[in-house]
């Protein structure tokens, strides 16, 4: 594929959303390159810091994301059951980078959670490493950077950011 | 037993009965909470934060501790203090940073600089104070009441009468240096601070923090990603025991078959891990004798520190502390221990088994979040159902790591601080 404009990743961005929204992981996963990772630092670290030596709230390689899809389909994820509801609202979609078949978007997002009668909002920052292939766009590293001082009140990032 | 108000008793223990129970009053009622500010936050020693936080001279952290706002910094001598953040003259914090490299603080509001001892060194319009005003203790920051170290583990406290630090932890003591023995060069803070929030009164956390028995139920998807992970588990079976410790610390002391960076193997770390993880214990060894290296590498121990301070050494180290900020809400902060020497291939896979199981984003704490708040919401019934069981494993000796022997030491000596008597 050649000639992604920002319309293009806009929607790839809010159809992503929606999987989430929609609680439709496993469709979700399969955006994923295979050696792909997500990452939600901690809040006091740089945008950029490295998950092999800073502590994060999450980094997942491609396996463990996997793992992170199969739990969170499972009545056991209690953290999720019943399911949160969400809406992920996607804005500010900027092209960092492009060379050749890689292309780094950066987006915001406000992200809504609501559970037993709690709701809590997420903000801050996408990172997309995004590869064009011959099926259309995958991610190759989602970095999601919390603009928040660390995760209060919200407590846990228990869904997928 | 009387409880707080000298009548209701909020601990009830009958040993005969292997019976131990404890008021779910303890964690919805305001007047509960005051009394653990008064009698527990402004008494007991509190974690202030880790030696290696501060590297240099000149280095700070400011942080929140029992309800106070504190400095953390080290002098331009290498010396570590701990300061009250509040000016002299008005009361503002004078540094708003959560870290940084300082030679002084300004307070912005009238421009009085301090020093990293506390001292007051100028403030503008001099002439207008009496002569010495500068010097005068009250003229500068206030130290910390009590600031004592423990092997690189720094606390203070807000109770001028208490006991040193060293006979505070007492019995625990044994189980910081079982931490601290695991580097030569020191242990040290890894980058990034997990703040997170649970809507629960801060007590569940200390029980859930050491609690054995609700691994199979409340982190059964944990232990599933644990046996689909090819090669994620050593051939080792989850055993151990419950200690009381005295003056309401307590561990659980246990084997298990995750891997450990100091030093349990597991198959999926392949040849590379193999070589890394026996060069680590073989070293283990060679300082402190084969016993002591198996009892550091291949036992788990999740401890807690009376009131709040949790250091589970488990499939990373983890330091933790929370706070009350009302009776049904508390905030934490966790952070990851490592040996400074370590390698970066053991650094990596050290992060990674952390968040693999510990934190806001892992595969088990938002479950305990969940737990701990649905117990909380289940207390709006303390009216009808009045009381919480804490008898397991009563009935034999020693206790197991799954009963809850180190809970009833945390509740015993919790009901001896607020006012009751600790049968």
């Amino acid at each position: 594929m050649t000639n992604v404009n920002r319309a293009d990743l806009e929607e790839f961005l809010f159809q992503e959303a929606l999987l989430i929204d929609n609680w439709q992981l496993p469709d979700w996963l399969k955006l994923f390159t295979d050696d792909a990772h997500y990452y939600v630092p901690s809040t006091d670290v740089a945008e950029d810091a490295a998950a092999e030596n800073n502590l994060f709230y999450i980094a997942d390689d491609r396996f463990r994301l996997g793992e992170r899809v199969t739990r969170l389909m499972k009545r056991t994820a209690h953290a999720e059951y019943p399911r949160s509801k969400l809406r992920h609202l996607i804005s500010n979609v900027l092209i960092r980078k492009a060379e050749g078949d890689l292309i780094e978007v950066g987006s915001v997002f406000v992200t809504y959670r609501s559970k037993d009668g709690q709701t809590d909002v997420y903000f801050g920052s996408n990172i997309h490493k995004l590869v064009k292939t011959g099926d259309g766009l995958r991610i190759r590293e989602k970095r999601c950077i919390l603009a928040s001082d660390g995760l209060r009140p919200q407590g846990r990032v228990s869904f997928i950011l | 037993m009387s409880g707080l108000d000298g009548q209701n008793p909020l601990v009830l223990v009958d040993r005969e009965n292997h019976s131990f129970s404890v008021a779910r009053r303890s964690f919805v009622d305001p007047v509960i909470l005051e009394a653990e500010r008064e009698r527990i936050f402004s008494r007991c020693w509190l974690y202030l934060g880790h030696e290696s936080e501060l590297a240099k001279p000149g280095d700070f952290v400011t942080r929140q501790v029992g309800g106070r706002h504190v400095i953390f910094a080290k002098n331009p001598k290498g010396e570590f203090r701990a300061l009250l953040n509040t000016c002299a003259h008005r009361g503002a914090r004078v540094c708003r940073e959560r870290s940084g490299n300082a030679k002084s603080f300004q307070c912005f509001y009238h421009g009085w600089i301090f020093g990293l001892d506390g001292n007051l060194r100028h403030l503008p319009d001099e002439e207008a104070y009496p002569e010495g005003f500068k010097d005068r203790p009250s003229s500068g920051l206030k130290p910390v009441p009590r600031f004592e170290r423990y092997r690189g583990f720094a606390f203070v406290c807000f109770d001028e009468n208490a006991v040193p630090l060293t006979d505070y932890l007492g019995k625990a003591t044994e189980y910081i240096d079982i931490v601290a023995d695991q580097s030569e060069a020191g242990m040290t803070v890894v980058g990034g601070t997990q703040e997170y929030s649970i809507r629960a009164n801060w007590k569940l956390l200390a029980e859930n923090s050491y609690d054995g028995y609700h691994a199979a139920t409340n982190h059964a998807t944990y232990l599933d990603y644990l046996r689909n992970t090819n090669g994620g588990l050593a051939n080792v079976a989850l055993v151990g025991e419950g200690r009381d410790l005295g003056n309401g610390h307590a561990v659980v002391e246990y084997k298990a078959p995750w891997g450990r960076p100091v030093a349990q193997w597991i198959p999926m770390w392949g040849e590379q891990g193999k070589t890394e993880i026996d060069a680590i214990f073989a070293r283990l060894v060679e300082r402190h004798g084969q016993e002591r290296a198996e009892r550091i590498a291949t036992r788990n121990r999740n401890l807690v520190i009376f009131p709040n301070l949790v250091i589970n050494d488990i499939m990373a180290v983890t330091i933790r502390t929370f706070y009350p900020v009302s009776t049904d809400y508390m905030q934490i902060n966790a952070w990851a221990l490592g040996p400074s020497e370590e390698s970066s291939w053991a650094r990596e896979y050290r992060l990674f088994n952390f968040l693999e199981f510990l934190g806001p984003g892992g595969f088990a704490t938002p479950d305990d979040i969940e737990a701990l708040e649905q117990c909380q919401r289940g207390y709006a019934n303390a009216g009808e159902v009045a009381w919480n069981d804490i008898s397991k494993g009563m009935n034999r000796n020693p206790p197991a790591y799954d009963d809850e022997a180190q809970m009833r030491a945390f509740w015993t000596q919790w009901n001896s601080r607020i006012g009751g008597t600790a049968a």
